[in-house]
């Protein structure tokens, strides 16, 4: 597929997606935020830095954020097993010994290797570059978590109850961080930028120049996670 | 064909055979709807190992279905009229074992119940959406295969429609091999050598599965293969075990001198566990040089059954492979950050352990099952038996060595 081809196509899945992605989704017309009914722009891309310097070794706020938004509270007796949509990495680097700690989810690859296996067209990305996972086209093959190079897709192994009406999941399919689409097309930031008590992660548009994140992103040294892959995430850190 | 009506006693072993297969079957499709009710949960698969026992099974049947097709290519696309006598047999196995693998493909999917979205959605950047076309149509040619070939109207058509099959299973092979090579983060599956050594692995596997139907068939009619033919196809077995084992070496000395995999190669063949002793012990000595010597050892190879023995010892040692390069693969931790240790709750940087559960091993043998029963009954019922004309062989130079 061409370049053109492959942007239609995820434009058209875009309008497609979100209305079967987040059924029951009330769009409110917020600042910033995207009218109901008119799909997701090309002209934004979301993005998100995270300044590990200030990530916390120790702190799950935004993981236990991110569980009670999107609902996944279910009890799984494998670990192995349970959905992680964004974990804390604890790293060490064995030449110098320093420490890092740092939140891991999806990284909104520009050129998603996940959107590109999936056989059914359920992974995709919208035209603003949130990838998500449409799960009433998923079959549940977990090609797209073979093909992802930073674990950040889960499987739901057991029966769900008590979801968000918001964000839909379901057993037998696979899902992973949706940036928390649907607050950001409410004009909201997602819940785990909003918990972070050391405020080491700052949402955005990083098409935007004058926001924050791209102003950022312009001034310091940040660096995208296995940069060798070319994949453009739109997560970036910082201080690695 | 000279028909001979079956005996009493033959036609009770029959529908008892039929019945075995059946009655795998039967518990397979249980084991799924067992997975399939209760979630995921039932397996030993997770979010770390997410391919398991049942993908080892179903890309066994697959590659070994494409590549007992090479039976008949060398009858009908390069004329060789020992193999040509064969071609009905590798066409109808193909379909079965084709069908068997991708029963298991199917039903080990998280949502089994969405066939219909996996046929009509269509992804054309991925190599799981070219499968779902390549699949389909390599059933439909090899049933059109069949059909010139039995039909005798239809027999000037076989040698096309034979070269068209012929192409559509390299394209198979290389596309089940790609699913693999499309995986750029994982250390395991970065090699360009993945796509020729499925494609050759299809041949040694097919040709292990052949041998051995081909002499139950014969036991079962109180014949025995003619010593010249068992020589020719036992010669071209061996050398596609040899080849196989070629392009496995090279896969591993590449990983270790040019990718620098050095960490990955130690883990598969040195201190990972179950991996090592599955490729060196399993791979490497029941799979590979067992048979070899079996085949070619003057006083093992004349030894009655020692062919068969050694096919079964392929297959043994095709599942042993399969399983150190897709559980294996997946076991070897993910490096997100090269060069720094990693930990995390999502078990980051740690060797995974994986222990298939019943109901996969149970969802993949009803995978055999299915090719089993296709096969039995697709034989008696069409007659399928190789009948051998020495004289006629002997005649085409085809089983002088
Ligand atoms: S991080 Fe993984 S899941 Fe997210 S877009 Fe990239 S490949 Fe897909
Ligand atoms: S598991 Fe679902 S989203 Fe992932 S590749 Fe398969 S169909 Fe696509």
């Amino acid at each position: 597929m061409s370049n053109n081809d492959r942007r239609g196509f995820l434009a058209a899945s875009a309008g497609l997606g979100l209305v079967a992605i987040a059924p029951g989704v009330h769009l409110m017309q917020v600042a910033q935020a995207r009218p109901a009914g008119e799909p997701a722009s090309k002209l934004q891309r979301w993005g998100m830095l995270v300044d590990t310097a200030k990530c916390a070794t120790g702190c799950d706020a935004c993981v236990s954020a991110c569980a009670t938004e999107n609902g996944i509270n279910e009890k799984v007796a494998d670990p192995r097993q349970a959905a992680q949509w964004i974990r804390k990495i604890d790293l060490k680097d064995p030449k110098n010994g320093r420490q890092h700690s740092l939140p891991m989810m999806c990284q909104h690859c520009a050129e998603p290797p996940c959107v590109d296996v999936c056989p059914t067209g359920a992974s995709m990305k919208r035209a603003d570059g949130i990838v998500l996972v449409d799960r009433h086209i998923c079959i549940g093959c977990r090609y797209c978590m073979m093909a992802c190079p930073y674990k950040a897709r889960s499987f739901v192994h057991q029966p769900l109850t008590q979801q968000n009406p918001e964000v839909p999941r379901g057993l037998g399919c696979v899902e992973s961080c949706t940036l928390c689409v649907h607050r950001v097309d409410k004009g909201q930031k997602p819940a785990c930028v909003e918990a972070c008590p050391e405020g080491a992660m700052v949402f955005g548009d990083l098409e935007d120049p004058n926001s924050d994140i791209a102003r950022r992103i312009a001034q310091t040294a940040t660096t995208q996670v296995r940069a060798d892959l070319k994949l453009n995430t739109g997560v970036r850190y910082q201080g690695i | 064909m000279s028909l001979v009506p079956f005996s009493r006693r033959e036609e009770t072993l029959f529908y008892m055979v039929a019945g075995f297969g059946a009655a795998i079957v039967a518990i397979g499709l249980a084991a799924a709807l067992y997975m399939e009710h209760s979630g995921h949960v039932v397996t030993g698969m997770n979010n770390q190992i997410v391919w398991g026992l049942p993908h080892v099974f179903a890309i066994f049947l697959i590659v070994a279905a494409s590549g007992v097709l090479n039976v008949a290519s060398i009858g009908s696309v390069f004329g060789k009229v020992l193999y040509k006598k064969r071609a009905p047999l590798s066409g109808l196995l193909c379909i079965a074992m084709l069908a068997g693998g991708l029963a298991v493909i199917m039903l080990d999917l998280g949502r089994a119940d969405r066939l219909v979205v996996a046929m009509t959605h269509f992804n054309p950047t991925s190599v799981f959406g070219w499968n779902v076309i390549l699949y389909p149509g390599m059933f439909g040619i090899v049933a059109v295969y069949l059909w010139t070939m039995m039909e005798r109207r239809m027999n000037p058509w076989s040698k096309p429609v034979g070269f068209a099959a012929f192409i559509w299973r390299l394209l198979l092979t290389t596309g089940t091999g790609s699913i693999f090579g499309f995986l750029v983060a994982r250390q395991a599956y970065q090699s360009a050598v993945l796509a020729p050594m499925f494609i050759i692995m299809s041949f040694a596997w097919g040709l292990a599965v052949f041998m051995i139907v081909q002499r139950v068939m014969f036991a079962w009619n109180a014949m025995t293969v003619a010593p010249a033919i068992r020589n020719r196809m036992k010669n071209l077995l061996g050398v596609f075990v040899a080849a196989v084992f070629y392009f496995v070496a090279v896969y591993h000395l590449t990983n270790l001198y040019f990718a620098k995999q050095v960490a990955f190669e130690r883990f598969i063949l040195l201190d990972g566990g179950i991996f090592p002793v599955l490729f060196w012990g399993g791979w490497l000595f029941l799979g590979t040089i067992l048979p070899l010597l079996l085949l070619y050892l003057p006083g093992l190879s004349a030894m009655c059954g020692s062919v068969a023995i050694a096919s079964g010892l392929v297959i043994l040692g095709a599942f042993c492979q399969l399983y150190v390069f897709i559980i294996g693969g997946q076991a070897f931790p993910l490096e997100i950050f090269p060069g720094m240790e990693m930990s995390s709750s999502f078990f980051d940087g740690r060797v995974d352990t994986y222990t298939p559960s019943w109901p996969e091993f149970i969802l993949g043998l009803g995978g055999i099952g299915i090719a089993f029963t296709m096969t039995a009954i697709g034989v008696r019922v069409l007659r399928f038996l190789p009948e051998d004309d020495l004289t006629h062989l002997e005649a085409a130079g085809n089983v002088t060595d």
